[in-house]
């Protein structure tokens, strides 16, 4: 049961960013759910790569013996740094929404419709 | 000497070819606009080259394996993994290559489009240069063999394409579809992460083949399963998550439209990697096949019915983008539901996935010249108003005809390519369900009902005072439709030598999921 516990809290953040996203009417709390979409998913993924009582693979003072292989670890770090990219340019979109229309209200926004 | 290094690491340019020249294309921008036209155009055409290479080679010699970072390409597995591949591995079989040279071309006509028709952009550096990493996206996806690869390639192609979509900023609104397409492209990314990290939670790899070996079909796959099927059909645009396309579709520029068309097929390729490579033999055929069916004939019908109202040019083509993705559901949903049926299978079922996969190609020549057209218009007459637009087919008439050549392919006329294509899904599809195969009709009647309008209230009707000075595009302009309106007859014209060569490669490799593991783990399947 323990075990599972970040599994659990993985996907309770999923679901609070997604149900965020859809029920938020600011854009930039939207960005934020899915930030934290983002954030459950990089929890998800370290939570799989969890061994007990297994030896990180740093060499440095290492005690030796068969070491984890940092798969999970490679892919979240990836993930963090794609999450920034992304982040970084949907609030950019933002930035200009708000300099345009002067609101980030999506009932405001919504100009595009059909 | 220089010749053997380049066919040894095809795969590996086809990626760095544009990568490189999307990291250069700032850089030769600073020195003189005219060389980095250039430039662009050189690096385009050197990525059509290599996807061109690499085609002949995986339709003489069989699946192509890159290992990167190995001491030869094609050793996947390291001699003390324990028979693990856990290098990031290529495995460009028939279908990569059919979608890479599809999307090659499209990226090569759209570069020469652009040159001139987006000439009055600032920023066209980056541009560029994004334009060249959307390229690599959609490349990467076709080509990689390894689920994480996939995620990674999914989302350059996501933000370079989201950050096209909104360049033309237009008062705000480019943004806004921009900021749409962005934020539905990353949450369907972090679901197909979602998906990956439940794979290697189960089977310790990131491999498709290896996935795919030793795939079991519990509760968690099938969890994967949708995961995956919701995230890349709402990237591909199927009905009922294609609310984005329209927005994304009518506010981009217009080059960068016809190539978000190559992008969307991008993640439809992933639907089919997913259900034939990863699955394939623990699906229960039937219902996923129907899935698919229905995905496809909901999209082909309301697509199709949203798109007559439009007032907005790029917003109807955008509706029958989605209407023309369901022909391709369908042909090989079809083609999926009776896999487990050897004769059915051969009565129609591989014409039907056939059909559906010609009609990939083919979507992405006319689309992206009905695209390229719509941008032509735009670039001379200002709006793309259909109750304003009038008259001018009297000075534009090289694009009215790439028009005309576009609209007929797309509604099934023959002798142009979507005839072809159309026919071997109505033909296969009605021996499956007829019904199936009538709505498939009505809805391309429909469609040419609704190009017929648009062509009269675009080209027809006398010269209106407003567009007195209109003439016709540049020649750079012309030269970008020229090359997809001559496939268009081309391919039109001489299907069977198409199908012959591209499709039925394609079709049987997406189909055979033994060898596909087989060329990765080496003859245990």
């Amino acid at each position: 049961m323990i075990y599972n516990l970040p599994f659990i809290a993985a996907g309770l953040i999923i679901i609070i960013g997604i149900v965020m996203m859809v029920t938020k009417k600011n854009l930039i709390r939207i960005v934020m759910g899915l930030a934290l979409v983002e954030a459950g998913v990089n929890l998800f993924l370290v939570a799989t790569g969890y061994i007990e009582n297994g030896i990180a693979p740093i060499f440095t003072n290492s005690p030796g013996g068969e070491m984890v292989f940092p798969t999970v670890q490679a892919m979240t770090l990836t993930n963090i740094v794609i999450g920034i990219a992304t982040t970084a340019l949907l609030l950019s979109f933002v930035m200009i929404i708000y300099k345009k229309y002067g609101t980030v209200d999506v009932d405001k926004t919504g100009r595009l419709k059909g | 000497m220089i010749t053997g290094w380049i066919m040894e690491n095809l795969p590996a340019l086809l990626l760095a070819v544009p990568m490189l020249g999307a990291i250069l294309t700032p850089l030769v921008g600073k020195v003189s606009e005219k060389g980095r036209n250039a430039w662009v155009l050189l690096v385009s055409l050197a990525a059509l080259c290599v996807a061109a290479l690499l085609t002949n080679e995986v339709l003489s010699s069989g699946t192509v394996i890159y290992t990167f970072g190995a001491g030869t390409p094609a050793s996947a597995i390291p001699a003390d993994s324990g028979g693990l591949p856990f290098r990031i591995i290529f495995t460009v079989d028939a279908m990569s290559v059919f979608m890479a040279i599809s999307a090659s071309i499209v990226g090569f006509a759209v570069t020469l489009f652009s040159i001139a028709g987006d000439s009055k952009m600032s920023g066209k550096d980056s541009f560029y240069a994004l334009l060249l990493l959307m390229q690599v996206g959609i490349l990467g996806m076709v080509c990689t063999g390894d689920m994480f690869n996939f995620f990674v390639f999914l989302e350059i192609n996501s933000l370079a394409g989201a950050a096209l979509v909104a360049s033309r900023v237009d008062k705000g609104y480019a943004v806004e579809a921009g900021l749409k397409y962005a934020v539905l492209s990353t949450l369907g990314g972090l679901l197909v992460l979602f998906a990956v990290g439940l794979f290697y939670g189960q089977y310790d790899a990131l491999n498709m083949a290896v996935i795919a070996d030793s795939m079991q079909f519990g509760v968690l796959d099938k969890i994967a399963l949708v995961l995956l099927l919701v995230a890349l059909a709402m990237k591909s645009g199927a009905v009922p998550m294609h609310f984005w396309t329209p927005d994304a579709y009518s506010m981009a520029p217009s080059s960068v439209t016809a190539f978000l068309v190559v992008a969307s097929q991008a993640s439809l390729y992933g639907v089919f990697r997913v259900v034939f490579t990863l699955y394939n033999v623990t699906l229960d055929y039937a219902t996923i096949g129907w899935i698919i069916i229905i995905l496809g004939v909901l999209s082909m019908f309301i697509g199709v019915t949203m798109a007559i109202p439009q007032k907005d040019v790029k917003r109807l083509m955008a509706y029958h983008a989605v209407s023309q993705t369901g022909y391709m559901l369908l042909g090989v949903g079809v083609g999926l539901a009776v896999l487990g049926n050897a004769a059915m299978m051969d009565a129609f079922g591989m014409t039907a996935m056939e059909g559906g996969l010609f009609h990939i190609i083919n979507h992405a020549m006319y689309k992206g010249l009905l695209f390229l057209t719509a941008g032509a218009i735009f670039y001379q007459a200002g709006t793309r108003n259909l109750n304003k637009l009038g008259g001018l087919g009297h000075e534009m008439k090289w694009t009215m005809v790439f028009f005309i050549i576009g609209a007929l392919a797309i509604a099934g006329i023959p002798p142009f390519n979507g005839f072809a294509s159309k026919l071997m899904i109505y033909e296969s599809v009605f021996m499956f369900s007829p019904i199936l195969s009538i709505i498939a009709m009505v809805v391309s009647i429909l469609t040419l009902a609704s190009f017929v309008k648009v062509f009269h209230s675009m080209f027809m009707g006398p010269k209106l005072p407003e567009y007195e000075g209109v003439r016709e595009v540049p020649r750079y302009m012309l030269a970008g439709m020229g090359i997809l309106a001559l496939l268009v007859i081309l391919f039109g014209v001489f299907p069977q030598q198409v199908v012959d060569f591209l499709i039925t490669p394609a079709a049987t490799a997406l189909v055979d999921q033994g060898s596909y593991i087989a060329a990765v783990l080496g003859g245990g399947a």
